[in-house]
């Protein structure tokens, strides 16, 4: 039982899932709030011929190219969209689909030609077994970071989220808070990478608070209660696949989904089978 | 009876009232003239309605003392001091359909968003302010109903909740988008009584409305607008038919 954690590969993956689990648990919150999860979908294949680009530009990969690769061809999807939509009859949720999938097709293409040891199935699905210290060091330092931006700007931030027009006559520059949130967004994913990979990294950064949204109306919950089922869901998958052998990664996101479905089904309040017993309990 | 914006300078001195004076305000959007040069000077303790058909720029105005909306031209004024752009005195209630109502969010934490302003980024949530909260909770009557999210509450209730976060903003001016539209007849009577008991512990209302059989009973001052001003006063002088008719026909 304890054999796991005495394993120096599987305590860095155990520390790195916690870690990750907890942030982006944490921003989860705001992603759900935004109503953007389609666009963090989006946001998180662009990812893929970024960090390409950016190791044939530079030719090495670091966390450091890796965030500016991500950052920019995220900018690059996200705007585009922006211009297609308006220069054109096609809506932005249209461009959005057909620039992000063309991107990740590029990423795809050009991953087998990049002289790097990393094999194109950890980029997409990642491999938190393999995570070094210095890993572990820049998933710590972007935790920090996260957690501390969003703690510190946690006010504005809500209050743009539910009102941008009050929030802006309140004095909020609601555009900083904006681009805040995209910068942070875009952390969250490339540590997110590590862990689950580019394709599954939008489910560590949606279902723990959905799953909180459909257990409170408490909008600090949403995103406490995310950290916390983002932390014990990463560090109970990767128990999980230890003993059964699983890939870690899908782990992580299959048990995010699966406290997903329960609090669907047995949420006391908003729960479908509670709801359909008290549905049953007025009309016999 | 049109604009009596050029007297306050005297009533400033001679009352303990707090002023809200509004010259020469106009609005547009890209090439579209909103609303055009309207003026007035009104206090606390009063409720004031703008009435004038749909599109006339009720709204517009709202936004624009709110600081919502930015001002081509014209100057807003509270205490004696200009409002550059925004006050934290002034508190805005959208209309209905602009509000997202499955936030998840209770109504304690929206009225606890009241004091937001007051704490700014890095000041800790007192019991000063926890009181304050209740106390906005207990001025609107929905101590009872803080736990509930917002979509679970009636629209008179919801009314109510946006009113306590003003109240709980410590907010002087209340700038209210048709707050009664969509509510039924004993909603919208205790609505009424409760913006009458605001203005009267000294708030000042100014409150978007369309329908012009209640407004008597509701505002004892009226800004008829439809784009341009067309009269502002107390309610029964401004509200005769014929400025009436000018309002609604052009």
């Amino acid at each position: 039982m304890l054999a796991p954690f005495q394993d120096p590969f599987f305590q860095r993956a155990l520390l790195a899932a916690l870690l990750i689990g907890f942030t982006n648990g944490f921003f989860s919150g705001f992603v759900v709030l935004r109503r953007t999860a389609l666009s963090v979908s989006a946001l998180s294949h662009t990812m893929l011929p970024g960090i390409a680009l950016g190791i044939l530009v530079t030719g090495a990969l670091t966390q450091a190219n890796a965030f500016i690769g991500a950052l920019a061809a995220a900018m690059f999807v996200g705007l585009g969209s922006v211009v297609v939509s308006r220069a054109s009859r096609v809506a932005q949720g249209t461009a959005l689909a057909v620039l992000y999938t063309t991107a990740f097709a590029a990423g795809v293409a050009i991953l087998p030609l990049l002289d790097t040891a990393t094999e194109l199935e950890e980029w997409l699905f990642g491999d938190i077994t393999s995570v070094s210290d210095a890993d572990l060091w820049i998933a710590f330092a972007i935790a920090g970071i996260i957690l501390v931006f969003s703690n510190l700007f946690f006010r504005p931030l809500l209050l743009t989220l539910f009102e941008p027009s009050v929030a802006a006559a309140q004095g909020v520059p609601v555009r900083a808070m904006n681009y805040l949130l995209f910068g942070l967004l875009i952390l969250a994913l490339v540590a997110s990478l590590q862990a689950v990979g580019c394709v599954l990294s939008v489910g560590l950064l949606v279902a723990p608070a959905a799953t909180l949204s459909l257990l409170t109306n408490r909008t600090q919950w949403l995103f406490w209660g995310g950290a916390l089922l983002g932390a014990a869901g990463s560090v109970g998958a990767l128990l999980m696949s230890w003993h059964t052998g699983l890939p870690a990664g899908p782990s992580i996101v299959i048990v995010l989904g699966f406290f997903f479905l329960l609090a669907f089904l047995l949420s006391p309040k908003y729960g479908l089978l509670p709801r359909m017993a008290a549905a049953a309990h007025r009309s016999p | 009876m049109t604009s009596p914006g050029t007297n306050h300078d005297c009533c400033a001195h001679h009352s303990h009232h707090h002023e809200l004076v509004i010259e020469g305000l106009t609005v547009c959007y890209r090439n579209l003239v909103a609303i055009e040069e309207v003026s007035l000077a009104t206090s606390c303790g009063n409720r004031v309605g703008l009435i004038g058909p749909n599109g006339a720029g009720k709204s517009t105005l709202l936004k624009a003392v709110a600081g919502l909306l930015p001002r081509t031209a014209g100057t807003i004024a509270w205490r004696g001091s200009a409002v550059r752009k925004w006050s934290r005195e002034f508190s805005y209630l959208p209309q209905r359909e602009e509000v997202d109502w499955s936030f998840p969010i209770t109504v304690r934490g929206l009225v606890e968003m009241g004091r937001y302003p007051h704490l700014g980024l890095m000041r800790r949530f007192t019991a000063a302010d926890a009181e304050a909260v209740e106390k906005a909770l207990a001025t609107l009557g929905i101590e009872d109903l803080a736990g509930r999210q917002i979509r679970e509450l009636s629209g008179g209730q919801q009314q109510r909740a946006f009113l306590a976060r003003a109240v709980s903003q410590e907010a002087h001016v209340l700038l209210l988008d048709e707050p009664f539209t969509g509510l039924d007849r004993s909603a919208a009577a205790s609505l009424a009584s409760l913006i009458g008991a605001l203005a009267e512990e000294g708030r000042l209302i100014i409150a978007s409305h369309h329908d012009l059989e209640s407004a008597p009973r509701l505002f004892n001052q009226v800004l008829l607008l439809n784009r341009t001003q067309r009269a502002f006063g107390p309610t029964g002088e401004v509200l005769t038919a014929q400025a009436i008719d000018s309002a609604f026909a052009a």
